[in-house]
């Protein structure tokens, strides 16, 4: 078992946080997290509902100020300034209905100064959507909006990617294909943090797994088995 | 071509292709600008002199009531799916999503003024006496000044439980020296008075547009990212 505070010190942190209190109201979301994680690793952030993984992320995308604490990605002090090496996937698409899945990449790679069309068009392909499919996202499966998303995260060829159920409402073979892509990617080097409530579909791909409750890091350990014993 | 007028373009014209796709902002404004006119015109007989004197101040007050629809649905886009939030994480600046934002809103409110003027003009028997073509900048600035404004407000308002209440109750009483200026104005410019002139409300107006452009600029990236 892994000391939920005791960074890898085998390899650079790429990000580290430090005492992290995120309060919304008088409800403490995050109470004091604590951790380092390492780069080219993927993590898997488990835990019950209210127990804090979703705020951790936002606040790491820099989407959400911390109440208090200290973040550090990429050496930065405030995630705004190295926005260029992650990508996020929330929850929500992050998708414009009324768009084809080309239209909306296209749009959100102008954004990262990416005019190349046929990027997107790969990274579509990449997911196993088609690219010239010309029905709007709103007409998608849960499945295909999912991986439509996970496209947009991509765009930029982020060094972290920060994931927000990625898996939730898509078939267990499409998941699992999502799984096998994201694990070619911590191969080639990127950093991968994935929230999730279907842990097994990570096991034996994630190299850690990080469990939280009731806004705290509780345990990491490399495999489920503390799922069993928790 | 270069990133913040790239990006603003950009963000224009998904925009543009979106509203083109919904036709949600266009047809609520058209549709309750109409039943001014129409209501209106009902209620009232005035004779052309009659008219002139009110026209000004029920044209702005119509497509000021009008544009809200429009400045409500500009942000209620963004919050369907969080979109909103792909924006925040991106580098794109702040203020390329403001000006596309807004001139996205002066687009959809010009579109609205062009269409309902005719009709403003053929219900209440309209023929402007003095020099016409000053209704043009009074148009535009008039329009610019609701919509910049607006289009701040409404993304002050995003995060708030009653928004399409929040929004006019924060915009109208900031848009009183503009509307004032634009009714002052399209009133002297129509009745032709020739002992007053409507230069000085043009100034007025244009002096509010720089100011108001500039403060709404300048605080954008506060509102976007406030959580």
């Amino acid at each position: 078992m892994i000391d939920p505070n005791t960074a890898h010190t085998e390899a650079e942190p790429i990000i580290a946080v430090h005492n992290l209190v995120k309060q919304f109201g008088r409800f403490a979301a995050l109470r004091g997290v604590s951790a380092s994680f390492c780069a080219s690793r993927l993590y898997g952030i488990l835990g019950d509902n209210g127990a804090g993984k979703t705020t951790l992320l936002r606040i790491m995308a820099g989407l959400v100020p911390a109440t208090r604490g200290e973040i550090s990605i990429l050496g930065k002090k405030h995630p705004r300034e190295v926005c260029r090496e992650f990508g996020y996937m929330a929850h929500p698409s992050l998708l414009y209905d009324e768009m084809s899945g080309m239209e909306n990449l296209r749009y959100f790679a102008r954004l990262y100064g990416i005019e190349d069309d046929a990027r997107c068009a790969r990274i579509i392909e990449a997911v196993g959507l088609d690219p010239t499919l010309e029905r709007p996202v709103g007409q998608y499966s849960q499945g295909m909006r999912q991986r439509m998303s996970l496209a947009r995260a991509l765009l930029n060829d982020p060094k972290i990617l920060l994931l927000d159920e990625p898996f939730s409402n898509v078939d267990i073979r499409s998941a699992r294909e999502m799984v096998k892509l994201l694990g070619g990617m911590r191969d080639s080097g990127k950093t991968i943090f994935v929230v999730t409530h279907q842990a097994s579909l990570l096991d034996g791909v994630a190299d850690e797994f990080v469990w939280m409750d009731q806004g705290q890091i509780i345990n990491r350990t490399p495999d489920l088995k503390f799922m069993e014993t928790a | 071509m270069s990133a913040p007028q790239g990006i603003t373009l950009a963000t224009l014209t998904k925009d543009i292709r979106l509203e083109w796709r919904s036709k949600d902002a266009i047809n609520s404004m058209l549709f309750f600008a109409l039943l001014v006119v129409v209501v209106f015109s009902f209620s009232f007989d005035p004779v052309a002199e009659e008219s002139r004197q009110i026209a000004g101040g029920l044209v702005w007050v119509a497509f000021l009531f009008a544009a809200v629809v429009a400045l409500n649905q500009t942000w209620a886009r963004e919050l369907r799916n969080q979109v909103l939030d792909a924006y925040r994480v991106s580098p794109a600046p702040e203020n390329s999503l403001f000006l596309a934002k807004a001139l996205g809103n002066f687009i959809f409110v010009g579109v609205l003024e062009l269409l309902m003027t005719p009709l403003f003009i053929v219900f209440y028997k309209l023929r402007a006496l003095g020099p016409a073509w000053q209704l043009i900048p009074v148009a535009i600035l008039g329009t610019w000044a609701i919509v910049v404004n607006g289009t701040f407000f409404a993304a002050m308002s995003l995060r708030t439980r009653s928004r399409e209440i929040m929004l006019p109750l924060l915009l109208f009483p900031i848009t009183i020296p503009a509307l004032l200026s634009m009714v002052e104005a399209t009133t002297t410019i129509l009745v032709g008075d020739p002992s007053t002139s409507a230069k000085f409300w043009i100034v007025l107006l244009a002096t509010y547009d720089v100011v108001f452009t500039t403060g709404c600029l300048a605080l954008f990236g506060t509102v976007l990212h406030a959580e």
